[in-house]
């Protein structure tokens, strides 16, 4: 029988599980004080802030936003993080009246994406103005996807545009195009390679984890700020595991047992 | 009910591929590759609603005579004959008896791949030295202490990156290395400890059901 195939543990993988139970402990710890009254203190994140601005502005001037929920398949971490983030922006922009378009270069990331603006103005008391045909499919390749929204960036002149997900080399493509159209733009993406691009040609972007952070963010339920508070502790508890791997491994260099346990075979 | 049914799926789907991560048993691999498997085969499937979703916005274009309605017409057209190209190999290598896979090395979808898409996908692709070299241009405007210290990282990477910097100074391939194993790549990391931990704490909020604004909120 396959080794597989038998009951059995990945003792190799228990600082992994460590890791979770730890972090999982920290956000039912958090969730308690919540649930108890406890108020947090989450530290503001300007890109975030600014989307409310970026709306009122695309809502003045009568003009669509545009949202592009990245261009990896819907299993991307990313990918579910930007989709979350779409429903309260979606609700938003159906309070103020405005046209939301949404490019995709994923089919499944569509239908989803239809689902969830379609739900938001439901919520927002405006199911009437959902229009289906401005969650939009345009290509699966990467640069046919890129020159299709570059059109409607050129065409019907978003006032706000939200690059949120995972992006490659056409980040810089439709960062560069909105910028040129003079909308508004915020990006959000935890890809490091293409952070630059948003930096330098975006009003606002929101770094690695702040893309992640941006639903809780956005939504201001204490239990869900509860979980950026486990974040940062764990993060904390990270950075006491760097200092203490570095002194062992100075001491111990490769035979050192607390890297080697950290080390998932 | 609407939302308890996705919030239970999400929390068994979620829970048991965390599990299986750290435990072994009988059938538990094949379980996991029937739920991957699964899900390439809802993927493949939106495939469809894809097509369906051009056709839906373009069609009625054409119809109205709304504006760039000839562009539509270029679009739907190559659509269709793509999609026409590719049968059209499939059905001559299956009459004939060969290998219909196979076909797609030789046939008009290959043709059209070669002599159509890629030239295309490559001008795309050229854009991008030109947009590189306008971000660059205002990345590189030193109008602020953090603006100039970019400026100056900047010019030492590009030139301890080409044989001119290695005869101004040897040492300036030395500087480019260490400012970006050293500074650059702390910066990275941060980012990306970050990130994961963020990555991990969302995945957690979906599993546990905190999260549900894709489901419309509480």
């Amino acid at each position: 029988m396959d080794a597989s195939e038998t009951f059995g543990f990945h003792t190799d993988r228990l600082s992994v599980l460590l890791f979770i139970a730890v972090f999982f402990g920290l956000v039912a710890w958090f969730l308690w004080r919540t649930r108890r009254g406890a108020q947090f203190y989450i530290r503001r994140i300007p890109g975030i802030d600014a989307i409310e601005d970026a709306l009122g502005r695309a809502t003045e001037m009568g003009r669509p936003v545009l949202y592009v929920p990245g261009v990896e398949e819907m299993y991307d971490i990313q990918t579910i993080a930007s989709v979350l983030i779409l429903g309260p922006v979606a609700e938003r922009i159906a309070r103020y009246g405005a046209d939301l378009i949404v490019s995709c270069m994923i089919p499944f990331v569509m239908t989803v994406s239809q689902e969830v603006v379609k739900q938001s103005y439901s919520n927002a008391g405006r199911p009437e103005a959902f229009k289906q045909d401005n969650i939009r499919y345009i290509s699966y390749e990467q640069f046919a996807f890129a020159a299709g929204t570059n059109g409607i960036m050129m065409r019907e002149r978003p006032a706000t545009n939200f690059f949120f997900g995972r992006f490659y080399a056409e980040s810089l493509m439709l960062a560069e195009t909105g910028l040129q159209t003079g909308a508004v733009q915020i990006a959000a993406t935890a890809e490091i390679s293409q952070l630059p691009f948003f930096i330098v040609t975006c009003d606002f972007t929101l770094l690695g984890e702040e893309l992640f952070a941006a639903s809780a963010y956005l939504s201001k339920e204490p239990k869900l700020l509860s979980t950026l508070k486990a974040a940062d502790w764990t993060k904390v508890a990270v950075i006491g595991l760097i200092l203490i791997g570095v002194v062992t491994h100075t001491i111990w260099a490769d035979a050192d047992p607390f890297f080697n346990w950290f080390t998932v075979k | 009910m609407k939302k308890q049914v996705p919030l239970l799926i999400t929390f068994l789907v979620g829970s048991f591929m965390v599990v299986e991560y750290f435990i072994t048993a009988p059938g538990i691999g094949a379980l996991r590759e029937g739920l991957y498997n699964s899900a390439v085969a809802i993927m493949a499937l939106t495939m469809f609603l894809g097509t369906l979703n051009l056709v839906e916005i373009n069609i009625p274009i054409i119809v109205r005579r709304r504006a760039d309605w000839p562009y539509k017409i270029v679009l739907l057209g190559s659509l269709f004959a793509t999609i026409g190209a590719g049968a059209w190999g499939a059905i001559a290598a299956h009459t004939t008896g060969g290998n219909v896979i196979a076909s797609e090395d030789t046939g008009p979808l290959k043709y059209s791949y070669d002599y159509f898409y890629l030239p295309l996908a490559g001008t795309m692709f050229a854009l991008l030295a030109f947009y590189i070299a306008s971000a660059a241009f205002r990345a590189f405007r030193a109008r602020s202490t953090e603006a100039a210290l970019l400026l100056i990282a900047g010019t030492l990477v590009m030139l301890g990156r080409v044989p001119i910097g290695a005869q101004i100074s040897e040492k300036l391939p030395l500087v480019s290395d260490w400012v970006m194993q050293v500074p650059n790549l702390a910066g990275k990391r941060a980012v990306l400890i970050g990130a994961a931990l963020g990555a991990i704490s969302t995945g957690l909020r979906v599993i546990l059901g905190l999260e549900r604004s894709y489901l419309g909120g509480d």
